[in-house]
């Protein structure tokens, strides 16, 4: 698809006319190009991310009315359970940093490739087959696994349910994400061009960075975790099956050491976008660099301090309680620093409000109440009350498609032109962006208001007095998938119909922009050398445009 | 809202509407300094930007107050906490049982239920466990909830002064029935109670003792 859009394109298609020593498909899937592989990311996460939104709507469907709208309970806990481990394994996860991590970080350090290309090859060749194993399970006989994307155990080793190729599935993928991180670790240190030092990096490679340091350090954890509850369901060994003589408590403490700083995996090259995207459309130095990416850090090292606060309600001591509690309200801070910059990037800005700024406008909103409802949860009593029920539901969905779901939406209107060398119609993207901002708000606000209500999460089934609020979320659920299938439409139509995009559309001064577009084989013809920061706009003060 | 039905319902929704303002507060601020500088510094207005680096000053401010406001909520949160984890020394010690996908209650006399009868005013003391998988014994009205767990024993209590019944629900995700987990906890004046607790204590043949005297100092 990627390949035909190029044909048409007068001027060369850069890299599209370079399959390296394979032609055709093969020239994607055995190439070790990073652009190549960015894109195949891409196209195998959409299909991903498209066949979990389905679920979900089909899911909001059955909460239209109590009782049965149109599954049975054994689907609609399987639903959640794939919904979940999709979403999570193998949408935002990888969505930001494999897709266009892979596509920019070489190109926005000066670097030729990544540093190990093979490797990131092979990453991308273990996410496929975690992702079609995972896929794969649902057809097995004993039907696809009930057991939410967390995998609690007893329940887990107990259900008859095809767990176990999903914990494989989600153990495959846990390699890819740590070789991911490895190798962007890996070329942040050694590959960035002559004058490149680190505080002229790009934003959005910061917190690729920061995120590649929780993948590499805390995937593990993760993984040796599935790998037990697998061995516990085949052996009967006894470590977290209370039956066997094991700990279900101490599942749920390995499980959120990786689990939480996760979140932050997901939600850190999001806040790397909007660092990123701001300046540009802003046309102005961004506010609080030096914040912004030690705010990254930050959050990265704190993060992997808090996993106790899922677990408030599972009977911890009163000591456990206080500190976590105490870091939870910490970890907010490096977010509510990042926000307060972000809106101080608008002032005396000249701003060009096109859709990348406006997904980014949403994002800045939704993440902050995400982050408000996080301290909220954060309160100990009042997260007594409001623990696994629809609130954290809304919480995590403000944060994780409210934030990251809109950067990555924020991030391919941008960079679009960057790698497809085609422009789209802005037309049809701000309707999408006024449908899905629309929509997001309408489907999961109602989702606080449900959980403060007391309805609890995972339920086939709710009280009467509930339905008013899920009706509105349902219908909420139908504007947001509406306005989700203009964007990828338009994106799809404007691959081979769009116009011919400029190598630098935005006025963006990030080195992408300093390439053609589509960008050539090797990216840099010379390795550049660089002189300034990433946001350099002086050119466009008062002082110098009063040339004739 | 505030129908101080637990002895904790009105502290953690008065924590949790304070976290609400000060929230909303903030993201007015926000929504409306956005708004603001979108049209004030629109290209069309301001062709010409002005490159601010950032303000030493100002950052402190914005890590300071949150860290100050943080802390406030800290405590409310962590105030609140305590009093749940507190259990009064008469509270009366109920066994909870959980299995998929019902709940049984003991009386100190061995008396097995299905609901929770309870008097009003009366601190009791859940001691919850489970039988198979992990549930979570939540009451949304008393805003209580805590995980039953196998091989384990936790503890929560409550006290109730309205002769009423509320919902308990199962708010840990148990499998197939998870959802209709639901049983009530219905609080009697103390007479009535009495009178329901000899009758059924006589029918299951176990040895009436008023309930509150029956309490072990603990
Ligand atoms: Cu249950």
């Amino acid at each position: 698809m990627t390949q035909a859009a190029a044909h048409t394109l007068p001027g060369g298609r850069g890299f599209y006319d370079e399959p390296g020593r394979h032609t055709g498909i093969r020239g994607w899937i055995f190439s070790t190009d990073h652009k190549r592989i960015g894109l195949l990311y891409l196209g195998s996460m959409s299909v991903f991310f498209l066949t979990a939104l389905t679920l979900g709507v089909l899911m909001r469907l059955e909460m239209l009315s109590p009782g049965k709208t149109i599954v049975e309970p054994q689907t609609y806990n399987t639903f959640f359970t794939l919904h979940g481990i999709m979403m999570i394994f193998l949408f935002i996860i990888p969505g930001l940093p494999a897709v266009f991590g892979n596509f920019l970080l070489p190109i926005m350090i000066g670097a030729k490739d990544v540093f190990f290309p093979r490797l990131n090859l092979l990453s991308w060749w273990l996410f496929m087959i975690g992702g079609l194993l995972a896929l794969a399970s649902v057809f097995f006989p004993g039907g696809a696994a009930d057991t939410g994307w967390t995998f609690y155990v007893p329940y887990s080793v107990r259900t008859s349910t095809n767990v176990l190729p999903a914990l494989i599935a989600a153990f495959i993928l846990g390699f890819s994400s740590i070789l991911t991180g490895l190798n962007f670790v890996t070329t942040i240190h050694r590959m960035r061009a002559p004058g490149m030092d680190w505080f002229r990096m790009p934003l959005f490679v910061w917190s690729l960075y920061a995120t590649a340091w929780i993948q590499i350090l805390a995937t593990p954890i993760v993984g040796i975790t599935l790998l037990l509850v697998a061995v516990e369901r085949m052996f009967g060994v006894g470590i977290f099956d209370p039956a066997l003589g094991g700990d279900p408590v101490l599942f749920q403490h390995l499980f959120w050491i990786y689990s939480h700083p996760a979140v932050y995996i997901m939600v850190l090259p999001g806040l790397g976008v909007v660092s990123e995207i701001l300046p540009v459309f802003a046309r102005r130095t961004i506010f609080g660099y030096k914040f912004i990416a030690y705010s990254s850090l930050a959050i990265a090292f704190l993060g992997s301090l808090v996993w106790a606060h899922h677990m408030f309600t599972v009977g911890m001591s009163n000591t456990g309680m206080f500190v976590f509690s105490l870091l939870t309200f910490l970890v907010s801070i490096p977010s509510a620093i990042k926000v307060f910059n972000w809106i101080a990037t608008l002032y005396k800005g000249s701003i060009a409000l096109e859709p990348p700024l406006l997904f980014i406008l949403s994002f800045i909103i939704q993440f902050s109440i995400g982050g408000f409802t996080g301290l909220m949860l954060g309160a100990l009593a009042v997260n007594i009350h409001v623990q696994d029920t629809y609130f954290v539901v809304g919480h995590f969905h403000y944060v994780m498609f409210g934030g990251t779901g809109f950067g990555l939406f924020a991030a391919m209107h941008y960079w679009f032109p960057k790698m497809f060398g085609r422009m789209y119609k802005k037309g049809p993207a701000v309707v999408a962006w006024a449908l899905t901002t629309l929509g997001f708000n309408m489907l999961y606000f109602p989702f606080l208001i449900l959980g403060y209500m007391g309805m609890p999460r995972r339920y086939y089934d709710y009280l009467p007095e509930y339905q008013s609020v899920h009706v509105v979320a349902t219908v909420g659920s139908w504007v947001l998938a509406l306005g989700v299938i203009i964007l990828i439409v338009n994106l799809l139509v404007s691959l081979r119909r769009g116009a011919i995009a400029p190598a630098n559309p935005w006025g963006g001064k990030t080195l992408e922009w300093t390439v053609p577009s589509p960008p050539p084989m090797e990216n840099f013809d010379t390795i550049p050398t660089v002189t300034t920061g990433p946001y350099d706009y002086s050119e466009y003060e008062q002082r110098s445009a009063e040339h004739p | 809202m505030f129908t101080g039905s637990s002895p904790f319902a009105d502290y953690v929704d008065a924590t949790f509407l304070l976290i609400v303002g000060i929230s909303s507060l903030v993201l007015l601020g926000l929504v409306v300094a956005m708004i603001y500088f979108l049209f004030r510094y629109s290209r069309k207005r301001n062709p010409h930007p002005t490159n601010i680096e950032g303000n030493v000053p100002l950052e402190v401010a914005w890590t300071v107050i949150p860290l100050v406001l943080f802390m406030g909520m800290f405590y409310m949160g962590w105030e609140g906490y305590s009093r749940m984890s507190e259990v009064p020394d008469n509270a009366v010690p109920i066994h909870v049982t959980a299995r998929m996908w019902t709940w049984t209650f003991e009386y100190p006399n061995g008396l097995q239920t299905d609901t929770l009868f309870v008097p009003v005013q009366q601190p009791i003391k859940l001691s919850l466990t489970s039988m198979d998988v992990n549930h979570s014994m939540y009451i949304p009205a008393f805003r209580i909830k805590k995980d039953v767990i196998p091989n384990r024993t936790n503890v929560m209590w409550f006290s109730t002064p309205e002769p009423r019944s509320y919902d308990i629900a199962c708010a840990e995700y148990c499998g197939l029935r998870h959802a209709y987990m639901y049983t009530k906890v219905v609080a009697m004046t103390p007479e009535a109670f009495d009178q329901w607790y000899r009758a059924r204590s006589a029918k299951a043949s176990k040895d009436y003792a008023p309930l509150r005297s029956a309490a072990p100092a603990r």
